[in-house]
């Protein structure tokens, strides 16, 4: 069945929407779903009180949810879902599908902080940009995202995926700093410019910077100059510089940046 | 006048003997009276059991320690969060919760009086902002003494009546409420990177030992005739093979008790009773501490039950914190006051899986049940180093049930199944020896005349359960009394209904405990009077705060409750 919400006012307040799931809304009429509760600010609203809500097709098909305009201000849609879809025509706020074991989220515009951070599996597709801390762990822990995919066609903020714990992160914009910050696993793959510091403390995992980065950390070091690297079946084409750290942490992770758009790392080659 | 009648339930009040007898207890202005009018309010308990409202004297609620974990571990509170209602605060809950949750929580769970047992004396003032803002329990602080250097050296000069002077002060000028000693000697020596392994090993600097400080700090409670004993975490406190160390302590003040009543009350016994060489030859030396304790008189324990959980140790223990450190690899903070002791922090996560947590959950059940007299052990989980409070009722299973603690045992790690001698003990503890461990004994071991007891002249603090031991067996039945015991029917906090149904309905504030010694002789006075002008002195050698700025006035506490105890020097 297909849900669709459409947001009857632009919000002002923060709205706690962890209710906006198809978890949640499976096998549920148009007016069990308004009857949802929300928080909006400090008052406890319903789903009803803030989007129009209109239900298609039968309740035994898996659950689409579209919301149809901007939810900037929504925080936690998609949260802990685990199967069903949901479209997002506009922008949509903190935390988008976290904690998710499935399912997938498209978002045609921007995201806010925190997208997919603890997700575990399924997939995020971000049309815009996203801020920061994408896949990462919440505030305090160390458990980061530990599977599926986050794709982001714009640019992202800084310490994406920090303590990232598997699953892929691709970014086909730009990433802010500390990209990979305390890295145990997965993939991260940024295709425009990293403003620097990327993989700071990682232990394990990969990170890949095809485009310009500012630096790379003076505790990894240059192991060898790779023509390709392989990223979810996908081969693409470098040559690369391949480093090794965090050596502060005794990490293992891989850094991988882009021979041609980074002309000064040539002083590295020497010690191959 | 308020007047209120609990009738029909099944009492348990072991401190005046009464066994489950049906009977009412009546309460005016928040004390038990013999009779009340016809027209008092009835709280109908019948079918239901009625116990004084518990008592937990170790839980670390408030202060400097208890505030940093809260900040160290956002990822604790993210997932249990209280939504305000028409009565009470909003708050998080998890291994450290908010001031006001960790009340409503014990509240819930009918405790009317907490203990708050690590408060370095720098943080008084803290420590009582964030238990003034605790509702719905009385509650009292015990000032970390055992390392402090005015103490110390006092004790390496012999001083022993200056000694007890210098602390009388300042317990006031903390408004403590006992004497709390935290690995003697060994805080002291971490400050320089150092610690002790043994009650004989000297502390740096100060050519003393632990033994003598232990037993220094012991007779100083005597002399000053504090309700509580001296509160003793031990030495080598988590090490393998520290029974050894717990039972020399327990023997050291064997000489120092008088008329049969205790002298030492040794804390979260649990993590002094390991037994083995090493980390992989771990077993429990649970029998040998039981042994000695059925056999003397002058200790008190409670057990620091471990409960499988995610949790965030805490402890003044600095050298321990920061073992833990390198054994978990976890985030961590450490902390050094002044002249005074450490601190440290550490989260964890007890795991069924691992055959030492195992063996640590399995010393905790052991000791409880090999001790036959229930007035020396008493129920608590070190809160929240060996699991949170609220986890009691799951402990209270295990109490009462063979079967409960069967099923738990299947659960954990086959190796520390093989070990444990849970299989062995059937002792399965009756609702009377319960009432005891979780509020007769431990209000009887603090000295609170007023509490853990339904007598004529108590404070009108009682906890009605939903559990009627004439239609069921506990024992059989050990689900439906962990969910009595979780959400109490009521609890009546100073003669007020405040919780029903497990539901906060009242939200009232307690009192603060605090010791005020009063000297019997003028000499004592004049000892007092130079032990100012000293202490005046130290203060510009040795601390960071004016000694005008450092006591707390009583004004400042929310509510004060002074205990006057007059010393006898």
């Amino acid at each position: 069945m297909v849900v669709t919400l459409i947001p009857k006012s632009s919000f002002k307040f923060p709205i706690e929407g962890k209710n906006i799931s198809p978890d949640v809304f499976a096998k549920k009429s148009a007016k069990e779903i308004a009857a949802l509760e929300m928080w909006e600010g400090n008052r406890k609203v319903t789903i009803g009180d803030l989007f129009d809500v209109k239900v298609d097709g039968s309740s035994a098909e898996e659950t689409t949810i579209k919301i149809d305009g901007n939810v900037r201000t929504v925080r936690n849609i998609g949260f802990r879902m685990s199967m069903g879809e949901v479209i997002v025509d506009g922008d949509v706020g903190m935390h988008l599908g976290e904690e998710m074991k499935g399912g997938n989220i498209i978002v045609a515009g921007n995201a806010g902080s925190w997208a997919g951070s603890q997700m575990k599996d399924g997939t995020i597709e971000i049309k815009g940009n996203a801020g920061d801390y994408i896949g990462a762990a919440y505030r305090g822990s160390t458990k980061g995202m530990k599977g599926g995919k986050v794709i982001i066609h714009g640019n992202a903020g800084h310490e994406v995926g920090c303590f990232m714990n598997g699953g892929l992160i691709k970014i086909l914009g730009d990433v802010g700093i500390f990209a990979g910050i305390h890295m145990v696993k997965g993939t991260i793959f940024v295709q425009g410019t990293s403003q620097g510091r990327a993989g700071a403390q990682m232990t394990n995992g990969k990170i890949v910077l095809a485009g310009h980065s500012e630096d790379v950390m003076p505790t990894f070091t240059i192991e060898d100059i790779k023509a390709k690297v392989k990223i979810d079946d996908e081969k693409i084409e470098g040559p690369f510089y391949r480093f090794t750290g965090d050596l502060a942490d005794n990490g293992k992770g891989k850094l991988y940046v882009s021979k041609p758009k980074n002309p000064y790392l040539s002083s590295y080659e020497k010690y191959l | 006048m308020s007047e209120l009648i609990v009738k029909n339930g099944f009492v348990y009040d072991p401190l005046n003997s009464i066994d489950g007898e049906r009977m009412d207890i009546c309460i005016r202005d928040g004390k038990i009276v013999k009779s009340v009018k016809d027209k008092a309010k009835v709280v109908e308990a019948s079918g239901m059991i009625v116990m004084p409202g518990g008592v937990d004297i170790h839980s670390h609620i408030a202060g400097g320690e208890v505030d940093t974990g809260r900040l160290l571990r956002p990822e604790d509170h993210v997932n249990d969060v209280e939504v305000k209602t028409a009565v009470t605060r909003s708050g998080v809950g998890f291994s450290i919760p908010s001031t006001f949750t960790t009340g409503y929580r014990y509240s819930k769970m009918g405790y009317t009086t907490v203990m708050n047992p690590s408060m370095a004396p720098l943080q008084a003032r803290h420590t009582h902002e964030e238990l003034s803002d605790t509702p719905m329990i009385d509650k009292g602080t015990y000032p970390l003494l055992g390392d402090w250097w005015i103490s110390l050296e006092h004790m390496r000069d012999g001083l022993l009546e200056e000694n007890a002077a210098h602390i009388a002060w300042m317990l006031k000028a903390t408004r403590g409420y006992a004497i709390k000693i935290v690995n003697p000697g060994g805080l002291e020596a971490w400050g320089f990177g150092r610690n002790v392994h043994g009650l004989d090993e000297q502390v740096p600097n100060f050519g003393i030992t632990p033994r003598e400080i232990v037993r220094g700090l012991c007779k100083v409670n005597t002399m000053l005739n504090l309700p509580h004993t001296i509160h003793l975490h031990t030495n080598n406190l988590g090490q393998p093979g520290n029974y050894v160390t717990a039972l020399e302590t327990m023997k050291c003040v064997e000489d120092l008790a008088k008329d049969d009543k205790p002298a030492l009350h040794i804390t979260h016994i649990q993590f002094c009773a390991f037994k083995g060489e090493d980390w992989g030859r771990f077993k429990s030396g649970a029998e040998d501490i039981a042994n000695y304790v059925n056999n003397h008189n002058h200790v008190t324990l409670d057990v620091g039950q471990v409960v499988f959980s995610n949790t965030t140790t805490m402890t003044a223990d600095g050298p321990f914190q920061f073992g833990l450190y390198h054994l978990t690899g976890n985030k961590w903070v450490n902390h050094d006051v002044e002249t005074e002791t450490s601190g440290g922090i550490v989260p964890f996560q007890y795991k069924r899986s691992s055959p030492v947590h195992a063996t640590q959950w399995s010393i905790g059940l052991e000791i409880m049940l090999l001790i036959k007299d229930p007035w020396k052990i008493f129920m608590t989980t070190d809160h929240p180093n060996a699991g949170p409070f609220f986890y009691y009722p799951k402990i209270l299973a295990w109490y009462i049930s063979k079967k409960a603690r069967a099923d738990m045992l299947e659960r954990i790690n086959k190796r520390a199944q093989k070990k444990s001698l849970l299989p062995s003990i059937d002792r399965e503890l009756s609702l009377y020896e319960l009432a005891i461990v979780t509020r007769a004994g431990q209000a009887k071991a603090l000295g609170l005349k007023d509490k853990g007891h339904l007598g004529v002249g108590a404070d009108a603090d009682v906890a009605i359960y939903n559990i009627n031991p004439e239609r069921i067996d506990v024992s059989k039945k050990f689900v439906t009394a962990r969910k009595a015991f979780d959400r109490a029917a009521y609890t009546i906090k100073g003669g007020e209904v405040v919780v029903k149904d497990g539901e906060i309905v009242k939200q009232v504030f307690g009192k603060t405990y605090w010791v005020d010694v009063e000297c019997a002789r003028n000499q004592c006075r004049t000892t007092r009077a130079k032990a100012d002008a000293n202490m005046k002195k130290k203060f510009k050698d040795y601390w960071t705060v004016e000694y005008e700025n450092y006591p707390i006035r009583e004004g400042f506490l929310h509510s004060s409750a002074p205990v006057a105890v007059k010393a006898e020097i």
